[in-house]
This record gives C-alpha cells, structure tokens and sequence, in this order.
C-alpha cells in the first residue's frame, strides 16, 4: 500500500463552544487536516452514547466530542453530563478492545481556535498508526 | 419523496479557492432527495438570495441547504429567504463548508470531497425537519432593576420614562451607591452628590418607579417575559410618611456602630440617616445594632418616646413582596477587595493607612472632617501622602489578574485633590502603567503632575511600615532602577475593585452565570455586552466588570433600551426548536426532570412534559433517555443517526 492511511473523524462540537472556536480557526485561515467531518449539536450534554457507537460502527476511525470548557457550559451543565456519561463510554470502548485513542473528549472554547486545529492535528497523528478501525464497523 | 435543493456558494474564491463548488453541486444533484442543486458566486448577495427563493417556487421544492459560510452569519439571511418563497424557515439548514472546510484546508483534492459530506449531510438534516412555528407568550410590562447605584438610577429612570412600571430594589436603606460617597469625579471635578442628588430625587418622585429600598431579592422564578420575584422587604421601624427627619432620635439613641457610609471612619448610631440627602428620606433603625431588638426583645426606647410624630413602630416585621415583570436588569455594582488580604501595606495595623474610598470621605464636604484633609490618628494635616495603584489588581499570582480600570483616574484625582486642599504637600503615585483612556483622562493625568506637581514613581511598593510615627513606605523605581524610601504622613490603596459582596448568591437565584473573577457574565464579550446568558436579564455597571460611572450610566441606558424592546411588545416568540416528548414511549422515570438545567420539564399523570417557553433546546434530556421518548425537535436521534452515515458514508 503506497497511499498513506487517511483516518476518517467524526466530531461532535457543540455550537457555542467548539463550533465557534473551530469558525474562529477558520477566520484565522489557520491549517489542520481535512479528516474530520463535524456535526453540530447544540450541547455536548446532547451527545447520546449512541451517536459515538452509531459513528463507530458507520466506520468511523476516531469520535471526538467536543464542548465548552467545565464551568463555561452555555446551558449552564450540559457538558458535566456529557463528561460523565462519555467517561463511561470511553471505558467501555477500551473494556472491549478499542485503542482509547479513538474516542476522544475535549473542551474548546470559542476563542481557542489554535487549541482546535491542534487538537485535530494531535488525533489524526495518534490514529494514523493504528490503521481502520475494524472492530466495531458494521462492514469491515 | 423529498424534494430538497442544495445552493452551494463560492464566496468569490474564499470557498471555490479550495473547494471545486462546481463539483459539490453536482455530486449533491446525485444525492437522493435533492430535486436541484447549483453553485453561485455570493449566495448571500440579493441575486443569490432571489436565485434561492426562483428554484424553491420553479421546482417545487421543500427544503433548502444553503452550503456557504458559518450558521452564525447567515442562517437568518437564507431562513428568511425561504420564508419569502413560501418555505417554513425551520426547512432551511446551512453547511459550513467554509469556516470549518475552504478556509482550514489547502488541497482542493480532499477540501472537496469533506465539503460534499458536510452538505450531505445538512441535507440528511434538512429532509426530516419539520415545519416548525416560534412559540409565543405574552409579556408583563413591568421592569425590576437590582440595585440603586448610578447605573440602576439611571436604568430605572429610562424605563420609567418610556412609560413602563419599574420596581427598583436596594439592599441598604438609601439609593445612590458608591457615587453618593465621593467626593469629587473625575475629570471635570464636578462634585459626586451634587451631579446625582437629582437623579435620586427624580426616582423618588417618579410616578412609574416603585423605590423598595432596605429590600433584597429572594426567589425569581418563570423566564422572559414573565418573570416572578419575590423580594424581602427589611423592616425600618420607622414610618417614611410620619417621620420628618427631625434627628431626634439619634440624639438619645446609646448605640454607636461604625457608619458604613464613611467606610467607618466615623460612627453612626442604631437609629440613623445614611446621609442627609438620603432617598428614601428617612430614618431606618438597624435591628441588627439595637440592643433590644433581638437580645431581650425590649428596646430601650428612647428613640419612639422623644419622636414627637410617632413614626417608630417597634412591631414591624419582614415582609415579603411578590411582583410580575417582563425583564430584570441586575445593577448590583461594586466593593473594594478586603483590605485585610494586604497585610504588607500595614492596613489594619496603621490608622492612617487608607483605602481609595476611605480617602474620598476624608476629601468629602459632608464626610468626617467635613471636607478637611485630616488624617485619622492624630487629626493633623499629612504632609506627604503615598497613592499605591493596582493594589489586589493585577497580581495573577497572589490575588486578581485583571486591571480594576478606575484606579488609575481616582488615584490621579487623589493625589490632585489632596494638593487642592494642602498646598505645601507632596504626593507620590506607585504605577504599573498608566491606563486613562477616556474622553479627557489623559490631560487629566497630566494636569495632575504638571500642575500639581504629582511625583508618578513606576513601580510596586513592597512594604509599608511604621517608624518614628511616619509610615515608611519601600519601593522600587523601575525606571531609573532604584529602591526608593518615602517617609509619608498616609498611605492611600487603590483597592481592586471586586464584584459587591451577595453578588455570587443573587446569580444563582437569577440563575445567570459569573466570569472567572465572579462579575456577572455577559452573552458576549464584543457584541452582547449587556445581556446575561439568561434572556430577559440585563446587566448594568461595575457587577459586570470593572467600570467608571460614564460607562456605567452608558450601559444602563443599554440595559434599559434591551428591556424596553422586550417590554414595548405584547408577546414574545421563542426559538421552537425545543424538547418534546413521545408520550408512548416515556415511561416517566423523571431522568430528564433532574438534568434540565432549565427546570422546564416536569411530570404530568406520569410522563414527563415539556414547558416550551423555559425550554432552550439544549438537547441534555434527550440524551439521558434511554428510549429517546424526549427528543429535541429538528435535531432528533434519527436526524443525527443520518447525519453519521451521510457524512462517514460512501
């Protein structure tokens, strides 16, 4: 296989948050690598378990969920929920097998626009190594 | 089957530069459902916006994604574009296929194939949401303004004089706040009182402003609009409308407390007026200094048996008052940082160790030496004084990170008012930078120095202490390098400025969020200054940030005008991309009840249902249902679930 192994990223941002500091890298023409695909939800507190497993099993090399920074929710608490309920669906993940690389969480706000194309740059280099997922996609 | 058209703008090149526009069109055209698909330079231009709404009507179609720019910039530009050809705005989605695609990326080979899932996946979006119609409540037309200092003055009389009922509360037994303890402000000189006494006596006289003072807010529950506020109503013990101020009372009264209106320089007893020109103009007997009162429930009395017209009544009790208002503005304004957090500067320890404020009443007419500079231990003029500024300020390491912003002025103002009243002293300023911006501020500051001989020394002092009864004060000069000894007669701190104390409690109850240094936060930082996070909440003056009283007034006067365009209309609409439930499918276990953050959902003959007016969409609920029995509309489980596939598929 000549062509390097491009990883395909699904990213939940909530709007506030990590929406508006991926719009502001974007004002900032900074640069990170096309692999992922945002969805975006009002709430990181909105993201069911069952959007990161529905991701993972649409194929799905890595999930990131983003939201507002502890303390900074725009509904206030929306993402201590969304830190609760993902720690556990990050345990399970790595319970039946999954490298912990490949869901990942974290707080953007919206004026770390550098923050944001770092993160996606960090994920993509970490999933690059670890080649497709297989594990949980539907039709490997 | 779904008739969707999909408009993909070029942005001139700042899409279509990395992204092949034309290639997204037609690949979209392909997808199932879309009945159109086309590119265009600007979309969001007039002709773009008429290309939009000539396909909706010629093709018959019943969505639209517009794939352009950031949602934050034109969703409302296309929504309402889809309204004009007859669409329901809610059938109407925007593809950022800009901010977070053209404009990240520098290879239109992979650019594009990201900006056709995106759009793709906007579509899968657009396909399934439904007709939606804003929700509407009607308004009370009523204000309640929190706090009487200048900014809530002056917020509750551009309320009041637009026609509309204003409740103005304040926690002490008279309104003006802080302002009505200065001196004189900066940098007219105009003398604080005289420039607000009218304001206050205009609020008092006001047909549509209801004054509680010695009242705080207790509960506020319900939402914009249609707020309830239930407001504690402190007893006085005096009757405002008997008593005539004779000053009587406080003659006999045996109880003397430190007078919290001369920062306790002076005393004040149980009985008393804050100050003459006190509004409400009337005697308020604190409770909480008259022995009586809740030791042996029996008061000494003396002050009821010389009050010739009766107006003590020692049977008051607290009352609590409810009112209806469509919208809040919280004014609740400052307090210095506790001095005692500073022990190197001696304050506590040196009588003659001052806070800016301490300051003002000792240059203050009406203050403790009735306007001559005496400093407080021995009574005799101080001959050198010592202003240190950012004192608290500034200091991320040890107290707070930002600038309190008035320091600078007040503190030149200080130091040019001292020399106004002891023409052979000398007054020396500690400065990191001096920051006065402001119309006049900077001449000001000069005027200071060059007229009044004003020493600015740059730099922080680290201790100050006492020898030979003077207050020796050891700093730095940065500037020239040196450490600098000053013998001074008073030392005077520019406290930080820090958000009033009960400020962290009151947003709670309004239910409206603090920054990191615990201001009120505001909905933006450039371009919502003056709204809280809450709808229908405003804030105004120094509980938002460190402010000076032009701007204050300034963002009263925009609180006001914010309130006034809720208040000026009969109902109000609301986003209607709410939570609902599927009543078949809940089994009332009140998970959601306990997540909203908004308290919008409670339980109805077992399920749970949604009020639609608190409801913020937030989504929270949706996701702790284990049956998806609450979904937040238009962005359902099932729209996101298609979302995925379209935009990891193929």
């Amino acid at each position: 296989m000549s062509q390097e192994f491009e990883p395909k990223i699904m990213a939940f941002i909530c709007k506030w948050c990590t929406s508006a500091g991926a719009d502001l890298a974007g004002v900032s023409r900074m640069e990170y690598p096309p692999n992922v695909i945002p969805i975006q939800v009002m709430c990181s507190g909105s993201i069911s378990p069952l959007y990161v497993f529905s991701a993972l099993s649409q194929g799905a090399d890595g999930v990131l969920v983003s939201g507002c920074h502890p303390g900074d929710c725009h509904y206030m608490k929306g993402n201590y929920f969304a830190r609760r309920r993902l720690a556990l669906v990050k345990k399970l993940l790595e319970y039946i097998g999954l490298e912990p690389e490949r869901f990942q969480m974290s707080w953007v706000s919206a004026t770390e626009g550098v923050k944001f194309t770092q993160i996606i740059k960090d994920l993509v280099k970490e999933l690059k190594p670890l080649g497709p997922q297989t594990k949980l996609r539907r039709n490997p | 089957m779904k008739r969707t058209g999909v408009f993909v703008c070029h942005c001139g090149i700042n899409i279509a530069g990395t992204v092949d526009v034309k290639k997204v069109a037609a690949e979209l055209a392909k997808h199932p459902g879309v009945a159109h698909a086309e590119d265009y330079v600007y979309m969001c231009s007039d002709p773009g916006q008429n290309l939009i709404i000539k396909a909706i009507k010629e093709k018959n179609l019943d969505s639209v994604v517009v794939a352009c720019c950031s949602p934050n910039l034109h969703e409302t530009t296309f929504r309402n574009a889809a309204k004009l050809a007859g669409l329901n705005p809610y059938r109407c989605e925007i593809a950022n296929i800009r901010e977070q695609c053209s404009w990240v990326h520098r290879e239109m080979s992979r650019a594009t194939p990201k900006a056709i899932r995106i759009t793709r996946s906007a579509v899968e979006r657009v396909k399934r949401n439904e007709a939606l119609e804003a929700v509407s409540v009607p308004v009370t037309k009523r204000a309640l303004v929190i706090g009487g200092g200048i900014a809530g003055i002056q917020a509750a009389l551009d309320l009041g004089n637009a026609g509309y009922e204003v409740v103005l509360v304040e926690k002490s037994p008279s309104i003006g706040g802080h302002m009505s303890q200065l001196s004189e402000t900066f940098p007219t000189l105009d003398c604080s009182q005289c420039i607000l006494t009218p304001k206050m006596v205009e609020v008092s006289k006001h047909p549509k402003i209801k004054l509680m003072a010695y009242s705080e807010v207790q509960e506020v529950s319900g939402y914009v609009g249609n707020f309830k506020v239930k407001i504690l109503k402190k007893p006085t013990y005096v009757d405002p409308d008997k008593c005539t101020l004779c000053d009587e009372c406080t003659k006999v009264c045996p109880v003397v407390v430190p007078n919290e209106f001369d920062t306790g320089l002076t005393g004040r007893r149980a009985i008393y007026i804050p100050f003459p020109q006190a509004i409400p103009a009337t005697y308020t007997l604190d409770d909480k200094a008259c022995p009586g009162m809740f030791d042996t429930a029996i008061a000494c009395g003396k002050c009821a048996d010389v009050c010739k017209p009766g107006a003590i009544n020692f049977d008051m009790k607290p009352e609590i008052v409810e009112v209806d208002v469509g919208a809040i503005i919280v004014a609740t304004g400052y307090d210095l940082y506790d001095k005692a957090l500073m022990a190197e500067y001696g304050y506590g320890k040196y009588p003659d160790v001052l806070d800016g404020l301490q300051f003002e009443r000792l240059l203050s007419a009406s203050g403790p030496t009735r306007g001559r500079l005496l400093r407080p231990s021995d009574k005799k003029e101080p001959k050198e004084v010592v202003f240190i500024q950012c004192v608290g300020s500034r200091d991320p390491e040890l107290h707070w990170p930002y600038c309190s912003k008035i320091c600078c002025m007040y503190t030149a103002k200080h130091a040019m008012l001292y020399k106004h009243h002891v023409h052979d002293g000398q007054a020396y300023v500690f400065y990191i930078d001096i920051r006065s911006g402001g119309k006049n501020y900077e001449e000001f500051v000069h005027r200071a120095v060059e007229e009044d001989g004003v020493l600015y020394l740059r730099g922080k002092v680290s201790r100050v202490f006492e020898n030979n009864g003077r207050l020796i004060v050891w700093g730095v000069d940065t500037l020239t390098g040196k450490q600098v000894e000053i013998a001074a007669d008073m030392v005077v701190l520019a406290m930080a400025i820090r958000p009033s104390r009960g400020t962290e409690e009151l947003a709670k109850k309004l239910k409206i969020a603090l920054d990191k240094d615990g201001f009120l936060a505001e909905a933006h930082p450039k371009l919502r200054p003056v709204e809280s996070m809450t709808s229908g909440i405003f804030l105004a003056g120094a509980a938002q940030a460190p402010k000076d009283i032009p701007e204050a007034v300034g963002q009263a006067s925009g609180a006001a005008a914010k309130a006034i365009a809720i208040l000026s209309q009969d109902r109000l609409f609301h986003s209607p991309t709410v939570a609902r439930v599927l009543r078949n499918l809940c089994t009332g276990c009140a998970m959601c009840v306990n997540v909203c953050p908004y308290e919008a959902i409670s339980l109805k003959e077992g399920k749970a249902e949604v009020n639609e007016i608190l409801c913020e969409g937030c989504g929270t609920c949706s996701a702790t249902c284990y049956r998806n029995a609450i979904q937040v509309k238009n962005l359902t489980p099932l729209h996101v679930q298609e979302m995925i596939i379209a935009s990891l598929g193929g």
